[in-house]
């Protein structure tokens, strides 16, 4: 037992430091998951990600109601505090279309002659939003905010025109004009973004996905060389060897898992509710519930070429069925039951609650358990086999 | 020169329909050194992975160093060195480094790795290149370094699979006294090659195996008694008259397909 341990760990350690001389690897290894995350980060366009939006204006009525109008627009501002909208000025609205389709501008507004003396006669008065049919997903933010934006001031008039009318405070007529406000709590402060959804699910992808293909492609290289032979050789458990490998595998996806983690904290502002100690444990348990399946392809394969094929096929699946970019109650039944099937439903599972709800250890106690039975499952089925198949 | 330390009965190996080795059955004394012949596809390397515990054999089993290989596999492995058709070592890695990574494996203490690993590459001609990156090796260097590998556990049985294989004349000399250096130190040498020269210096024995079975095990004086009608016989004329002459291209591509090379 205790030469297994330290034979698993000569191993872990032999991999390593072979793994810190090859200065491409290394490169590609940090690079990874900055550019994963820089990616997605980015793509998935949330509210916050609306700043310094190009807008363009065009304003044919020049009065105080659309000069008041425009500075509110102008002033609006992000939850951190920076500009939402940069404007830009033109003439008419095909102007403002013809900006949008040289992508000058991501959306306009425009404001027709006459929107005040509209107003002021107690008419409908109506302003154009056009929005970029180009880029569904942005436009559909940007066209949320300004409607929401044209709600409120249409409200802050209507408030303005009734305690006119009926001399009473604008405070006290709120009630008569919108009786009912939602009031949108969650379970934790804080604004919550699709960003916030994605990221557990990510951190747990990068992990999982390298320690699975890194293994197996590990082990298949050292059998394609033929170093696997001079390990083989040695009087070593041949647990020894899948786990000491494993844990290599493990140490840097832990790493570049920590990576994410920093650039999703510092860069995109996720917060981690819960407590770090029980990310990382449930990331572990993650990664341990992955080592059977990887040590099975990697055993089957003859060449490392084949390996990383193999597992691209089930890679690509899983990552939509594991619910990292949607939710698994959204999908059809059957893809459902597959889902359940798969680790990495339950370790995405469990770092949503720790991260987005700051659950404690309570909350994730099924899915530590369902990850552990995975593992040892795998893994005691996997070694004998292992064993098997590499002296076939 | 007492004592057997190999003996395989009726080794058999199969990878699905095709019969790589076939009721395989000889024995190696302590101190042997025992030539492995036959053509490329013929069963050596095959034989030489089942007797080193990487292969299972299909039936018939074997001992080595006085351990069963499908019952004490542990215990064969302590006892055995292997020099493989492919070299054992890590390239990123330095000589010194493989040589401490393989040693710790067998629980050899640091002090006792330090020690050996400065005798062999001494030996080798190696010892001024201990700390560099095997990568920068030529295939002389990496294979000397290989065999010092083989040799840190100091086992009493050494598998030589084609050691001199693509080395240049200087290193296969170096080589080849080097074995005969183990002989005289009670090491027991199983050599496989297709250098007749090499088979004909150092072996005590020679077998000669083909399409799977062993057609010849003899010394080389008595096998060269066997060959008729020739003056001057050397071990390629007994070879070939055991092997023929027909180029075994079918027999390697049916082996390659099966997944494993060659054998």
């Amino acid at each position: 037992m205790k030469k297994t341990i330290r034979d698993l760990f000569l191993i872990a350690r032999k991999d390593l430091l072979e793994f810190s001389r090859d200065k491409m690897r290394l490169f590609s290894f940090f690079l990874m998951p900055v550019f994963m995350m820089i990616m997605v980060g980015f793509i998935f366009p949330s509210e916050n990600a609306l700043k310094n939006a190009c807008i363009g204006v065009a304003d044919n009525d020049q009065s105080r109601y659309s000069r008041s109008f425009l500075k509110m627009i102008e002033a609006a501002k992000t939850s951190d505090g920076e500009k939402i909208f940069k404007i830009e000025h033109y003439d008419s609205l095909t102007a403002l279309k013809e900006a949008i389709k040289t992508h000058e501008i991501n959306g306009a507004i425009y404001i027709p002659e006459g929107f005040s003396t509209k107003l002021e006669e107690n008419t409908q008065a109506e302003l154009i939003v056009v929005e970029d049919q180009a880029n569904p997903q942005a436009s559909q933010i940007f066209t949320q905010v300004l409607t929401r934006m044209v709600d409120g001031y249409s409200k802050q008039i209507s408030l303005q025109k009734l305690s006119l009318s009926l001399k009473q405070p604008p405070s006290m007529l709120e009630a008569i004009v919108e009786p009912v406000k939602a009031k949108i709590t969650g379970i934790v402060k804080g604004n919550y973004n699709y960003f916030e959804f994605v990221a557990p699910g990510i951190i747990a992808m990068i992990v999982m996905t390298a320690v699975l293909t890194g293994l197996a492609a590990s082990i298949a290289r050292e059998k394609e060389i033929g170093t696997l032979d001079g390990i083989l050789i040695s009087p070593v458990n041949r647990l020894s060897i899948v786990l000491g490998k494993a844990v290599a595998q493990a140490v840097r996806g832990l790493i570049q898992g920590t990576i994410v983690l920093i650039l999703a904290i510092f860069l995109f502002g996720v917060k981690i509710n819960g407590s770090i100690l029980l990310v990382f444990l449930i990331l572990i348990l993650g990664i341990f519930s992955f080592v059977g399946f990887g040590i099975l392809v990697s055993a089957s394969a003859a060449e490392q070429e084949t390996a990383t094929q193999i597992l691209f096929m089930f890679q690509f699946p899983m990552l939509f069925l594991s619910g990292v970019f949607f939710p698994i109650s959204m999908m059809p039944a059957f893809m459902q039951a597959i889902s359940k099937i798969i680790p990495l439903t339950y370790a995405i599972e469990a770092l949503r609650k720790v991260i987005v709800l700051g659950g404690g250890i309570d909350s994730v106690k099924n899915e530590i358990l369902i990850l552990t039975a995975f593992g040892v499952v795998a893994t005691s089925i996997s070694v004998p086999l292992f064993k098997r198949m590499i002296t076939r | 020169m007492s004592g057997v330390m190999i003996e395989a009965k009726d080794l058999t190996k199969k990878f699905g329909q095709f019969t790589a080795v076939d009721r395989v059955s000889f024995t190696v004394s302590k101190g042997e050194v025992f030539g492995f012949l036959g053509p490329n596809g013929a069963g050596k390397s095959t034989t030489i992975r089942m007797l080193t515990t990487l292969l299972t054999p299909t039936s018939g089993t074997a001992s080595v160093a006085g351990y069963d290989i499908l019952k004490q596999p542990d215990r064969v492995r302590e006892n055995i060195g292997l020099v493989a058709e492919k070299v054992i070592l890590y390239d990123r890695l330095t000589a010194y480094e493989n040589l401490e990574f393989f040693g710790k494996l067998y629980g050899l203490p640091e002090k006792v790795i330090k020690e050996r690993a400065e005798k062999w590459l001494t030996l080798l001609h190696m010892d001024q290149w201990m700390h560099t990156p095997v990568m920068k090796f030529s295939t002389g260097m990496k294979q000397r370094v290989n065999i010092a590998r083989a040799l840190l556990t100091e086992p009493p049985v050494l598998f030589l699979d084609e050691p001199t294989l693509g080395l240049d004349p200087q290193t296969r000399n170096l080589i080849r006294k080097f074995i005969a250096d183990l002989k005289n130190h009670g090491v027991t040498v199983v050599l496989t090659t297709h250098d007749m020269l090499d088979a004909e210096i150092l072996s005590d024995r020679v077998a000669i195996i083909d399409h799977g079975k062993i057609v010849a095990v003899d010394t080389v004086e008595n096998l060269k008694k066997l060959v008729p009608n020739k003056e001057n016989t050397n071990l390629e004329d007994v070879y070939l008259y055991f092997t023929g002459e027909e180029i075994r291209d079918k027999a390697l591509s049916k082996a390659k397909s099966e997944g494993r090379g060659h054998f």
